[in-house]
């Protein structure tokens, strides 16, 4: 068993993610190089920067896609290195695609149910033989994904089929199965990617709910600016695979160095 | 002397199952799908050549209207059964193939009559005999065969413009598609040149072994399948090596009086193993989800 | 499968139509069994169609549900088969040939098949598609092989082995029994959360592998149950049989399974049982009217009826006809596979007013 030692930013909150010195490398290509970062606990933390970056590969690495070629990192003090990603997500790193993945055929409320799946026991012996546990476990499986819904405004679809939904509500209906997974940490894979302001306007909304009333800390990519700068407090700026800049959300984006990596010279 | 002999046997049908190899995994590069029915247009070239032979007698004419109908008639399967389901789940195109492969093998029981007649016509007696060791005139042609087609694909791919086109449309469809090829005519000239290897490969077989029976390519199709797959399915140097192994360890295992009677097993136990280690076969490219 | 039935209060007697119907037919026929009015071609119709719903609704798991194409159910079957029969053949000189040698070899029978499906299912963690398709399909002509060329002491090598057949003409009453359990379990497993695990393994691996569902287990889980009801189908064919040949189980064995749940619908049990039954009855009935030459109709029939199914349900092109003449359409809601109505636009329509909205 890995020993789990706390880290507390100066302010005393715990961080709950911490990087250190991550690596990947794919042939001779250094994807990501270098990067280190330390989320503290509720924090909304954006990761930017131009097409091919690294971003997603950063995600890659988090939940297990990928192996770092050097680094580690932990979450809540837990080295998480090199753990499959089923391993990460009940050890409670949960994230979303940037193209989405739900389950298709599976109704709305049955996606958030497959959320569930690891937060409420029920052995396959009890289902097949419909033993009292069964019975309780999936009403309890059906209400508190309803409740789920109900935060992300998707109640009123919850029997609709997942591809059916549209575009929005898909990526919302992401979110939600991400969050019954009860994570410590949310990866957000570019999730207002496709939407019309409104839309954005709404998942911004969202997105600051729920980090409040699930008191949970937030990582997310994004291109949106608006978003960024609406909702992120610190931000890492990633170019080819290393970090060009990190801190407040303001100063970051009025780093003149960022600037040039996003708009050129 | 016995190990040399059931090498070169192995060689041999290994050679046959590397050209009917070549049809499923030139159909799989090209177009995304597993012809289950292949096997079965071999003897579909079987029963023309019959016809052909019952009316007119003449092999040459026979083997050269059973590529010409073979051609027609994959080119025709994969317009009237594939093409629409293309885009769709591959398990329904599979399905559909599977499907077409009985409704061969039903046409040419009802053909023949359910009989199983003898192409006599077809046989190549006679072998070249070293000292007291024979290769069979059928097994020289069969060796010969298999090196020409390799090397004349081998170069159409690499030299013509559609093979260069066929390459690029099993690379990526869609860019082959935004870069001016014509996928479906691609396509069509795939399953045209897999029909008419099929037909060769009939003939191949026939001359050592002519009965012909409805299901005369069920059991070399599943095994230049398996050989396909242990190469690499969509690979053209695969699909060679994969049919020359299958067809030597075959020869090799029945060689052996232990291992005869489990040859099939044998064979069948080397692709299980093989797709362990290399889950896309020797000379497969990996493919990896994009996350 | 989509619909959940929790939450509602009323008993969703949909859920229980299948088990209520083949209970009834058993009932029916035990009824006419007992007061001596059934034929012996009866019996024996009714054993086939009980071993193709076991070896359809299983095979139909792990198509439809795990979403992975195995070409190998025969195999299992085959294991089965040889087992069960060896364990019944031995049993039945001690135990005498009665009930408790068949549980007996029944249980031994699924077991030794659950293995092997368990060591096939290793192969599918690794492989998808139409690689697993291959090995599946593999494995089964290894097992028929290997036990069809085993010393004679044990299988019967190349004779067959020999079983005594079970000459009780309720055997049919049993095999339901079976079918029961069968049915019981497989929709039990997919309608609780470890279905929805194995359907969302279907629908999108990496997302439920980033969602913490254990897609080995469940792979391997699936599986194993499908290749248990394939071997008690097996010992069940044993019992059927006073000879049991090995070549009967080649992978055209396998696919006249696989064709069962493609005509009765991926992704449905109910569909496999309908189907399985339908097959085997016309495969029984047609083979007394299609006799000599006309035999060979029969496969013809299938293969044209199969690829214009599979091409009516999926051909993307089709899509507007499908939505236009369609099953449920042409027959109301006798079946009642839910689809769900077009989504609302984005601005966020109005609730549906019935959210078990039908396909136009």
């Amino acid at each position: 068993m890995a020993e789990v030692k706390k880290i507390y930013a100066d302010d005393g909150r715990e961080i709950v993610l911490k990087a250190d010195h991550l690596c990947i490398q794919f042939g001779g290509l250094k994807a990501v190089d270098d990067v280190n970062l330390e989320i503290a606990q509720g924090e909304l933390y954006g990761l930017i920067g131009p097409n091919g970056a690294g971003k997603t590969t950063v995600f890659n690495l988090l939940t297990g896609v990928y192996k770092p070629t050097s680094g580690r990192f932990f979450l809540c003090g837990e080295d998480l290195t090199g753990k499959s990603p089923i391993e990460m997500n009940k050890k409670g790193i949960a994230r979303t695609f940037q193209n989405i993945r739900l389950f298709n055929n599976l109704t709305v409320i049955e996606n958030v149910m497959v959320g569930l799946s690891n937060q409420i026991p029920c052995s396959m012996f009890e289902s097949i033989f419909r033993l009292p546990r069964h019975k309780k476990s999936e009403r309890e499986y059906y209400e508190r994904s309803l409740e789920l819904l109900k935060v992300f405004a998707l109640d009123e679809y919850k029997d609709y089929k997942a591809a059916n939904l549209p575009y929005g509500k898909q990526r919302k209906l992401e979110i939600a199965r991400a969050m019954a997974t009860n994570p410590k940490l949310l990866l957000l894979d570019e999730p207002a990617a496709g939407m019309n302001p409104n839309e954005t306007q709404e998942l911004m909304d969202v997105i600051t709910f729920i980090r409040e009333k699930f008191n949970i800390t937030i990582l997310l990519i994004e291109h949106d600016m608006r978003l960024v700068g609406g909702i992120c407090e610190k931000l890492s700026v990633l170019n080819f695979g290393t970090e060009l800049a990190k801190g407040e959300t303001s100063k970051v984006l009025n780093d003149p160095e960022v600037i040039k990596a996003y708009i050129g010279e | 002397m016995d190990f040399l002999t059931a090498l070169i046997n192995g060689l041999s049908s290994g050679g046959t199952y590397a050209i009917i190899a070549l049809g499923y995994t030139m159909v799989y590069g090209i177009a995304k799908m597993l012809n289950f029915a292949h096997g079965d247009i071999i003897m579909i070239g079987g029963c023309v050549m019959y016809s052909v032979l019952s009316a007119k007698g003449n092999p040459l004419l026979a083997i050269l209207a059973a590529v010409v109908f073979c051609v027609v008639l994959g080119v025709t399967i994969e317009k009237l059964a594939y093409k629409p389901l293309r885009g769709a789940a591959s398990l329904a195109v599979l399905i559909t193939a599977i499907s077409m492969s009985y409704l061969l093998q039903s046409v040419a029981q009802i053909y023949l009559k359910s009989g199983t007649p003898a192409l006599s016509a077809l046989r190549l007696e006679g072998s070249v005999n070293i000292g007291s060791f024979r290769i069979d005139y059928s097994t020289i042609l069969t060796l010969a065969v298999t090196i020409v087609v390799m090397v004349a694909l081998s170069l159409f791919v690499k030299y013509s413009k559609t093979g260069r086109a066929m390459v690029a449309v099993s690379e990526d469809r869609d860019a082959a598609l935004l870069m001016g090829i014509n996928t479906n005519f691609i396509i069509t000239i795939t399953f045209a040149i897999g029909s008419a290897l099929a037909a060769i490969a009939g003939y191949l077989m026939l001359c050592k072994a002519p009965i012909l029976t409805n299901t005369l390519g069920s059991m070399p199709g599943i095994k230049a399948f398996a050989a396909a797959v242990i190469g690499g399915i969509g690979s053209i140097p695969g699909a060679m090596l994969g049919g020359i192994l299958l067809g030597v360890v075959e020869s090799i295992s029945y060689s052996i009086p232990v291992l005869a009677p489990f040859t099939e097993a044998v064979e069948f136990s080397i692709l299980i193993i093989i797709l362990l280690v290399r889950p896309s076969g020797i000379l497969g490219k990996m493919r990896r989800e994009k996350v | 499968m989509s619909r959940n039935g929790i939450g509602a209060k009323k008993i969703q007697w949909k859920y229980y139509i299948n088990y209520i119907v083949i209970f009834a037919v058993a009932a029916f026929y035990t009824v006419l069994s007992l007061t001596g009015n059934i034929k012996q071609s009866e019996t024996s119709l009714l054993e086939k169609i009980a071993i193709a719903i076991i070896l359809a609704s299983s095979l139909g798991m792990v198509v439809g549900f795990l979403g992975e194409l195995s070409l190998g159910h025969a195999g299992f079957m085959c294991i089965g088969a040889f087992l069960g029969g060896k364990v019944s053949a031995i049993l039945a000189e001690s135990l005498g040939n009665g009930i408790l040698t068949l549980v007996i070899s029944v249980i031994i029978g699924g077991v030794a098949a659950a293995l092997f499906g368990m060591i096939i299912g290793l192969p599918a963690l690794r492989l998808r598609g139409d690689y697993l398709a291959i090995v599946t399909l593999a494995f089964g002509e290894i097992v028929r092989t290997v036990i069809m060329n085993l010393p004679e002491g044990l299988f019967g090598g190349t004779l067959g082995l020999k079983t005594p057949r079970f000459n009780n003409k309720h055997l049919f009453i049993i095999a339901f029994i079976l079918v029961l359990v069968c049915i019981a379990v497989i929709q039990n497993l997919l309608r609780s959360r470890h279905g929805r695990a194995i359907t969302s393994i279907r629908d999108n691996e990496i997302a439920a592998r980033a969602t913490g569902i254990d897609v080995t287990k469940y792979k391997l889980l699936v599986f194993t149950i499908s290749a248990f009801f394939a071997g008690v189908a097996g010992v069940l064919y044993s019992y059927t049989q006073s000879n049991v040949q090995s070549t009967n189980f080649d992978y055209n064995y396998s696919i006249e399974i696989l064709v069962m749940v493609v005509l009765g619908g991926i992704g449905s049990i109910n569909g496999s049982i309908i189907a399985a039954t339908l097959v085997t009855f016309l495969n029984v009935k047609l083979q007394t009217i299609l006799t000599g030459d006309l035999a060979v109709l029969q496969n013809l029939f299938y293969a044209l009826i199969l690829i214009l199914i599979v091409i009516y349900n999926n051909a993307p092109g089709l899509k507007g006809f499908r939505e236009k003449y369609n099953f449920k359409s042409i027959f109301g809601k006798i079946f009642k596979r839910k689809s769900v109505a077009e989504a609302p636009n984005a601005s966020g329509g109005a609730a549906p007013e019935n959210n078990q909205g039908e396909e136009n």
